[in-house]
């Protein structure tokens, strides 16, 4: 919460969002954080798929995945749909 | 300027009269379940669509809870929705209905006043409505059905105003209103059609920066009714509090422009004085009460008795200026209650009343009446001796039960 919050009179109606989601960061949430082996990863991008919330992503610049720790909110299914079990969650 | 147009004149019952002001009213949408004694207005709107005699898209939903929600989430898209229910119908679309005030979606519903159970009871009081007076919804309470065929052609108007956008009941009394044939005068399709219009959309700040029609339209995404926790819910809240203040305005403005067309009005369109501008005792009730309270009034007017009634025909949002101006000669007032508060020391009505009269100069005694509870039948001679309890009380100067049960039996 940087910006000033606005009063009622400034908002639009209905809980109509006057900004994109993405700018509400929800990573602070997590408690468990995804830690990759890099070894062990095939870059098979299941993680990618099954991330519930979006904040897996192909790099396809890289070859390779990125965890967006703004968003993830550290549920743990990218550990357990992991084909090689490259995922461990961690204790922030 | 008074009107010329010609109406017909049709014999409807309070429940025909909806139907066939949502007929007139241009609605896309009517999705319904049937409940008694709301289920004739369904049964007639779905005539109009199976003859062809109207366009609108007719959804026959599971329960109330599907039809409320089908009806807000095509008000969101844009469009014009309508719906009736009755008693537990109400109750069950009761989440629905602050989802649909929440999301400022101007949906249309008539409301065939019925007794919640237990015991089971299908008949007229306004238990089901009082119940909801806090879900954000206007409430207009109609006497006749006249005033329920005009109230519905209103309430598209009202909802729909950018200044308002909030969801309207219009709410007859179960079977006194709902199935009693009455002579109604309709104004030709063409008028009603031009007098209620197309929606108008206000333009809303959406997450792309951009401003738009307040609509969910695929060429300008936005989300309506998002989450809102600790920071922003309030003031949600607030902007719905300020749209029933705007409403105030709004309604009196339509009621007054309809008047010109049709020639009818109901008082101010919040409150209708009936007598009772240099009244000492009078009588404030809801609905088709009101009818039998006139006839007495006229009767003890006929004996110089200075009675008096003010019908609150808005009771959401709450006229608490035209409470106050119009009860400033009133020494007793009886507030009738078709509803119970249980344990709550008198009818919803009553309370309400009672608030308002907090703030104005005098206070008269106010007492409470609690009647017609599961349709019981209220009498004229019933109603004499409220306006005889009132005498007595300005003379002993005394209040001796301000909470009482008319027709009971003790």
């Amino acid at each position: 919460m940087t910006a000033r919050e606005k009063s009622w009179k400034e908002i639009s109606p209905a809980g109509v969002c006057w900004k994109p989601s993405t700018e509400f960061l929800t990573g602070d949430w997590k408690t468990y954080k995804p830690v990759r082996d890099l070894e062990k990863c095939t870059r098979c991008l299941f993680c990618v798929l099954f991330c519930p919330d979006g904040a897996i992503h192909w790099r396809p610049e890289k070859g390779d995945i990125e965890f967006d720790f703004n968003f993830c909110k550290g549920c743990g299914i990218c550990a357990n749909e992991c084909p090689t079990k490259a995922i461990e969650m961690k204790l922030e | 300027m008074k009107s010329v147009i010609k109406q017909e004149v049709l014999a409807l019952n309070g429940d025909e009269a909806v139907a066939y002001a949502a007929k007139q009213s241009d609605v896309d949408i009517v999705a319904a379940y049937p409940i008694t004694p709301q289920t004739i207005i369904v049964e007639k709107f779905s005539e109009y669509v199976a003859n062809g005699e109207v366009e609108t898209e007719f959804v026959c939903t599971e329960s109330e809870h599907s039809a409320m929600t089908a009806c807000l989430a095509a008000a969101t898209t844009g469009a014009r929705a309508f719906t009736a229910t009755a008693s537990a119908g109400l109750a069950l679309m009761h989440e629905m209905l602050f989802v649909t005030s929440g999301c400022r979606a101007p949906v249309v519903m008539a409301v065939a006043n019925r007794a919640l159970s237990a015991p089971i009871n299908i008949h007229g009081d306004h238990s089901d409505t009082m119940a909801e007076r806090d879900s954000g919804w206007i409430q207009i309470y109609a006497e006749n059905a006249q005033e329920v065929y005009d109230s519905v052609v209103q309430a598209f108007r009202i909802a729909e105003n950018p200044e308002v956008l909030l969801p309207v009941m219009v709410c007859l009394d179960g079977f006194t209103l709902s199935h009693t044939l009455e002579n109604v005068n309709v104004l030709p399709d063409t008028v009603v059609e031009k007098f209620v219009g197309t929606r108008q959309l206000p333009q809303v700040l959406t997450h792309e920066g951009k401003t738009a029609s307040f609509k969910l339209d695929p060429e300008n995404p936005m989300t309506v009714g998002s989450i809102a926790l600790q920071n922003y819910y309030f003031e949600f809240k607030r902007q719905q509090e300020e749209a029933m203040r705007n409403a105030l305005n709004v309604i009196k403005q339509v009621h007054d422009e309809y008047a010109q067309v049709s020639d009818r009005s109901y008082g101010d369109a919040l409150v209708e004085s009936y007598c009772v501008d240099d009244a000492e005792i009078a009588i404030i009730c809801l609905g088709s009460t009101a009818g039998t309270v006139k006839t007495v009034v006229d009767k003890l007017r006929a004996e110089d008795v200075k009675a008096g009634l003010l019908r609150i025909r808005t009771f959401r949002p709450l006229p608490v200026k035209e409470i106050i101006k119009a009860l400033g000669t009133v020494k007793a007032l009886a507030v009738m209650d078709r509803a119970i508060s249980f344990g709550g020391n008198g009818g919803p009505v009553y309370h309400e009343v009672r608030h308002v009269l907090y703030s104005a100069d005098k206070h008269p005694y106010v007492v409470n009446y609690i009647y017609g509870l599961g349709g019981r039948d209220t009498s004229p001679e019933q109603i004499r001796k409220i306006y005889e309890d009132l005498q007595r009380i300005l003379q002993t100067q005394h209040v001796k039960t301000p909470i009482q049960y008319v027709g009971l039996r003790e």
